[in-house]
């Protein structure tokens, strides 16, 4: 067989060294979710695009309380000027029919990653998830529509904490989510898609954590449009007037007649998430389903 | 998807549990001992100082230091610490938005630490003591629940009165380089509160008609009324303008609790709003007190302002609200 010769040595640490290099990737090189990302409505798309029915509570793991605040919503609220140019939280803001970029922020002279940056076309609302360790605010910090964010990794996964919220929606027929939740969202990269999996926490509204994800395919040509809000009188309404029904709301009922759906799964809860409750369902009363409308000729 | 409710089943928002105990601990009874001052900035010359008992409203510049508010006597030695830790000027006013004992606690500390910019006239007539405090301003409503007439006993010492009251519906001020708005909300959370705007640091300091810990405290023996509050949410909202998607833009420090911009200002008087038109229905129908409590009007926003125990809860603010709307019994019927 003969000895190893000074030069197969060294050739073959150096092939190592290649296939080491190669192989082992650094603690820095998880996925990048940076670039351009167009939304698939693929989930959910009656809730996302025509947007929900007044009364569907369905499958929201929501307390009594939050059940109150959509029956009691009226949808005049939005045209409030006060509110007509409310951006969504960041834990809404992924649902909404909007394009998506992501960039890194890198600091110049160590190269290490400080931040991601978000921006959603729709509000043009950015968030920023710092990825230093940089702490939290106090409690007695200013909250934002987008709150404030810090990243962590877990394997693949960019895991979002996000405190510091506004009160926002569950669900856009008032089905509310308070100041005082947090979010955890994992951002997961599979080739050119990249799914969002946003985990609410909400110790006023939700009985148990709500769990939802929205996907969107990497599109390197989408275009970013502008989105300028100029909050104007809509309607003539004395100052301080804030829509709202006032005792029953006459408009409950509507959803679950029109879909066969039981009133009391309309009504949400956390037992309406579950598979298990399909065959309760089943022995539910359902109420007689309106005529079909034919339009005048 | 639902691999996600196991995870998020297993991480627990310790943060966010203990943002809501807190939310709902509103008791005036607190042991001051081991608390701290803390400085938070705002905007333009403004800081919001918090953890003195209400929260205190700082402006410096080169005229000196105007502090709105000044929190309980027991922390008046550190919230003073803390306001000179932000300017070595003088103190030159106190801005006082109502006469609860977590407002003005510090009046006399913070007064005395000051002085008032006096000469010529002023001193010739009054004396050189003219000048030994700062200027305390507020409503006359203010002054005349903190001190009492000659040879009774007044509720607070004398030292911590206003020493400049206004009774017109705005006092103007202008210090520091910024025009100073002190508007009277009469009958809201008592009948002497005043909001402060800052024009030019774009910040508005509201006192109590304004929190973001617990349903808004109606002070009706000293003529607190619900209608009053929300006619002074509504002043606020019709001051401040927001940045893009409606927030940031005018600032707000709420009387408690955390700092605000309009949009949180919006929820919290949709909020009053909606339950003063439930209660004002019910109060239409002829429901006693004891039927509109029972009928729980307050459901909804409970589990984030309410409270079933300590000096404030949901059913003093049920009372509270349905005694502002009650029409007053005719004498003889």
């Amino acid at each position: 067989m003969g000895g190893i010769t000074r030069g197969r040595l060294l050739g073959i640490l150096a092939l190592l060294f290649f296939q080491a290099a190669v192989v082992v990737r650094p603690v820095a090189a998880q996925m990048d979710p940076s670039g351009e990302w167009a939304p698939r409505f693929d989930e959910d798309w009656e809730e996302r695009i025509p947007g929900p029915e007044i009364g569907d509570y369905l499958g929201l793991p929501i307390n009594a309380a939050a059940r109150l605040r959509g029956d009691a919503w009226n949808a005049a609220l939005i045209e409030l000027p006060e509110n007509q140019c409310r951006a969504h939280g960041s834990d809404y803001g992924w649902r909404g029919p909007s394009n998506l970029h992501i960039w890194k922020e890198i600091d110049r002279s160590t190269q290490k990653l400080i931040a991601y940056h978000t921006h959603l076309s729709a509000y043009g609302a950015e968030q920023t998830i710092w990825m230093d360790g940089r702490p939290h605010p106090p409690d007695y910090a200013a909250h934002t529509w987008q709150g404030f964010s810090t990243g962590e990794w877990d394997g693949d996964t960019l895991v979002i904490t996000t405190t510091h919220l506004k009160e926002n929606w569950i669900r856009r027929n008032g089905i509310p989510r308070s100041d005082l939740a947090t979010a955890r969202v994992h951002v997961m990269k599979h080739g050119n898609y990249l799914t969002v999996a946003v985990i609410v926490y909400d110790p006023v509204y939700l009985s148990e954590p709500f769990v939802r994800t929205t996907d969107f395919v990497f599109s390197p040509q989408t275009q970013m449009a502008p989105w300028p809000c100029e909050a104007v009188d809509e309607v003539d309404r004395p100052e301080g007037k804030v829509p709202s029904h006032i005792g029953a709301n006459p408009f409950l009922d509507e959803f679950p007649a029109k879909y066969g759906i039981p009133v009391e799964a309309s009504r949400g809860g956390a037992e309406t998430m579950y598979p298990e409750y399909q065959a309760k369902m089943k022995e539910m009363k359902l109420l007689p389903r309106p005529a079909k409308v034919v339009p005048n000729r | 998807m639902l691999a996600f409710v196991g995870l998020a089943l297993a991480w627990s928002p310790v943060k966010a549990q203990q943002a809501a105990a807190q939310s709902n601990s509103a008791s005036p009874a607190r042991d001051y001992s081991k608390a701290e001052v803390h400085v938070l900035p705002v905007q333009g010359n403004i800081y919001m100082l918090v953890g003195a008992g209400g929260n205190v409203t700082v402006q410096v510049g080169n005229d000196g230091v105007l502090v709105v508010d000044t929190g309980v006597a027991e922390m008046s030695e550190k919230l003073l610490a803390a306001i000179k830790g932000l300017s070595d000027k003088p103190i030159r006013y106190i801005i006082n938005t109502h006469m609860h004992p977590d407002h003005v606690g510090g009046n006399e500390t913070i007064a005395k630490a000051g002085n008032t910019i006096a000469g010529g006239n002023v001193v010739g007539d009054i004396g050189a003591s003219a000048g030994n405090q700062a200027t305390v301003i507020a409503t006359q409503e203010v002054l005349d629940r903190m001190s009492a007439p000659t040879g009774q006993q007044a509720p607070t010492p004398q030292g911590a009165w206003p020493t400049e009251t206004y009774t017109t519906s705005e006092r103007k001020l202008f210090f520091d380089g910024e025009g100073i708005q002190i508007f009277h909300i009469p009958a809201a959370h008592t009948d002497g509160d005043s909001i402060v705007f800052f024009r030019r640091s774009d910040v508005i300091s509201t006192g109590d008609i304004f929190v973001t810990t617990s349903y808004p405290i109606i002070d009706l023996q000293r003529g607190g009324n619900v209608q009053g509050v929300i006619a002074g949410l509504n002043k606020i909202i019709e001051l401040a303008i927001p940045a893009d998607e409606q927030e940031g833009g005018t600032m707000i420090i709420p009387g408690h609790g955390r700092l605000c911009d309009i949009a949180d200002v919006v929820f919290y008087q949709e909020m009053v709003t909606i339950i003063r038109d439930r209660v004002q229905d019910m109060v239409n129908k002829g429901m006693t007190l004891e039927q509109v409590q029972a009928a729980k009007p307050t459901l909804d926003y409970d589990p984030r302002y309410g409270a079933t125990s300590g000096f404030w809860t949901t059913e003093k603010f049920v009372e509270a609200v349905y005694k502002s709307l009650k029409p007053k019994q005719q004498s003889g019927q």
